[in-house]
C-alpha cells in the first residue's frame, strides 16, 4: 500500500520527531517511550512503511454513565479512519457506546526518570484515601 | 426473526403449502450473492495491507456471511425439499448458483476490492432498502437487521475510494483502473431480464432491481467526483449470473470453498 499515508494532514506523526531533549509520546499504550535518536530503518523511495500511519490512542465508553477508558492503540491514516479502525478492531464483541481517537503524539506523558518525585512522595499517605468513613450502599462508581 | 417462514408463505397469496419455487429462486440469488462477496472478502484475511484492515474486511465478510445464512436457510425452507442452508452452500454447482457476476471476480489488488466493494454495498443498501416494505415479512425482517450492517460496508468503501481516488499520484491510477475493472459489471446489478419471472410470480414481495439504479447513481456519483475520478464508460458488460452463467472464477472459488464439506460430509468442530 502506497497511497493513503500522504493524503491530507497525514503528517507522519508515528515518525521519530527530531529535536535536542528526549522526546516521549506513549507509544503503543505501552507508556512513555522515548522516540529521539531511536534508529530508524531505512525506507525505499516511494514505499510507505507500517510507521507511515500514525498512531492513535483509542478510549471507548462502555455504557452511558461510565467515563471512556483507554483500551489500545491503532495505526490509521486519518482522524476519520482511526475512528473506523476502532470500531472495527475494539468494539466487535459490542463493548462500547462511544469511541475517542487521540493522535498519540497529543498525549504528554510522564517519564520513567521522573518516576521518584512524581509518585513516591504519595504511597505513605494513607489520610488522602478516603477509608476513613462508611461509603453508603447503592452508591456505585465512586 | 419475527415470523417462521410457514406463516410467512401462507400469508402470501402467491405462495402454496408445497414450496415456493420462484420466492426461493428469488431468495436463493441474495443469498448467493452474500455468500460468495463473504467467501471473497475472507480471502484477504492475513493478506490486507493493515492488521485494522484485516478485521475491517473480516467483520464486512462475517456480516455478509451471517445474512447469506438467513437467506438461505429460508430459501431452503421455501422451497419445501428440505435442504438445508448447508446443502444449498456446498452442495450445489456452478451452474446453480445464482449470484451476480460481480461479486465472484478475483479480489485483485486493494482498490479493486474497493471498487467491488463501493458497488455492491451502494447497491445491497438500496436493495434492503426496499425490501423493508416488502410483503414477505421474512425478508423485511431480514432487510431490517442487514441495512445497517450494509451501511457501514458503504461507508467503508466510501472512506477508501476518497482516499485512494484523491490520494497520491500512484493511488489515483490504480483505483482508475480498479473502476475500470469493475464496471462492466455494474449493468447486470440492475437488469430484470434473468428474474423477470420471479419479479411477475412475487409482486409486492420480490424488488425490481431497475427501480435501484436512480438511488444507487445518487449516491455512487459524488462519490466518484468528490474522490476526482471519471466515472468509466465500459463498451462491454455482465449478465447471467442470476440464471446460472458465471465467469471463469467462480469454479475455483467454490471447489477451494466447498471442497471440505465435500470431502467430510457433515462434518462440525
Amino acid at each position: 500500500m502506497t497511497g493513503p499515508a500522504q493524503r491530507g494532514t497525514g503528517e507522519p506523526v508515528g515518525e521519530p520527531v527530531g529535536g535536542t531533549g528526549t522526546d516521549l509520546t506513549a507509544e503503543g499504550g505501552h507508556g512513555a517511550v522515548p522516540t529521539a535518536g531511536v534508529p530508524v530503518p531505512p525506507v525505499a523511495p516511494g514505499r510507505v512503511t507500517r510507521r507511515g500511519w500514525p498512531l492513535w490512542e483509542v478510549f471507548i465508553r462502555a455504557r452511558r454513565g461510565l467515563s471512556h477508558q483507554h483500551v489500545g492503540s491503532l495505526h490509521a491514516p486519518d482522524a476519520v479512519m482511526a475512528l473506523r479502525n476502532a470500531r472495527d478492531v475494539y468494539t466487535r464483541r459490542g463493548e462500547g457506546v462511544s469511541i475517542w481517537v487521540v493522535p498519540a503524539t497529543a498525549i504528554i506523558a510522564t517519564s520513567p526518570d521522573e518516576k521518584d518525585p512524581f509518585f513516591d512522595p504519595a504511597l505513605d499517605k494513607a489520610y488522602r484515601h478516603p477509608t476513613f468513613y462508611d461509603v453508603p450502599e447503592g452508591v456505585s462508581h465512586l | 426473526m419475527t415470523t417462521t417462514p410457514t406463516n410467512t408463505a401462507s400469508a402470501n397469496p402467491a405462495s402454496s403449502t408445497t414450496g415456493h419455487p420462484a420466492l426461493a429462486q428469488y431468495v436463493t440469488g441474495l443469498g448467493d450473492d452474500a455468500l460468495v462477496l463473504s467467501h471473497r472478502l475472507a480471502e484477504w484475511i492475513t493478506n490486507a495491507p493493515q492488521l485494522e484492515e484485516d478485521l475491517a474486511l473480516a467483520n464486512i465478510s462475517l456480516d455478509l456471511l451471517g445474512q447469506a445464512r438467513t437467506l438461505l436457510s429460508y430459501a431452503g425452507e421455501v422451497e419445501g425439499k428440505g435442504r438445508t442452508e448447508d446443502d444449498l452452500a456446498y452442495l450445489r454447482s456452478e451452474r446453480e448458483f445464482r449470484n451476480l457476476q460481480l461479486v465472484e471476480i478475483p479480489n485483485g489488488d486493494f482498490a479493486v476490492t474497493i471498487a467491488r466493494q463501493l458497488i455492491i454495498s451502494a447497491y445491497q443498501f438500496e436493495l434492503y432498502t426496499a425490501l423493508l416494505s416488502s410483503a414477505d415479512e421474512t425478508l423485511a425482517a431480514l432487510a431490517a437487521k442487514a441495512i445497517k450492517e450494509v451501511d457501514y460496508h458503504r461507508d467503508h468503501a466510501t472512506q477508501w475510494t476518497l482516499r485512494l481516488g484523491d490520494g497520491t499520484e500512484q493511488s489515483h491510477a490504480r483505483m482508475q483502473v480498479a473502476l475500470e475493472a469493475t464496471w462492466p459489471y455494474v449493468e447486470e446489478l440492475f437488469d430484470p431480464t434473468d428474474i423477470a419471472r420471479e419479479l411477475a410470480a412475487l409482486p409486492g414481495v420480490a424488488v425490481d432491481p431497475s427501480t435501484l439504479r436512480e438511488s444507487w447513481t445518487a449516491y455512487v456519483r459524488p462519490v466518484l467526483v468528490e474522490a476526482t475520478m471519471p466515472e468509466p464508460q465500459p463498451n462491454r458488460r455482465s449478465r447471467g449470473g442470476r440464471r446460472g452463467l458465471h465467469t471463469e472464477y467462480l469454479g475455483h472459488m467454490l471447489a477451494e470453498m466447498q471442497i471440505l464439506h465435500r470431502a467430510h460430509p457433515g462434518v462440525t468442530w
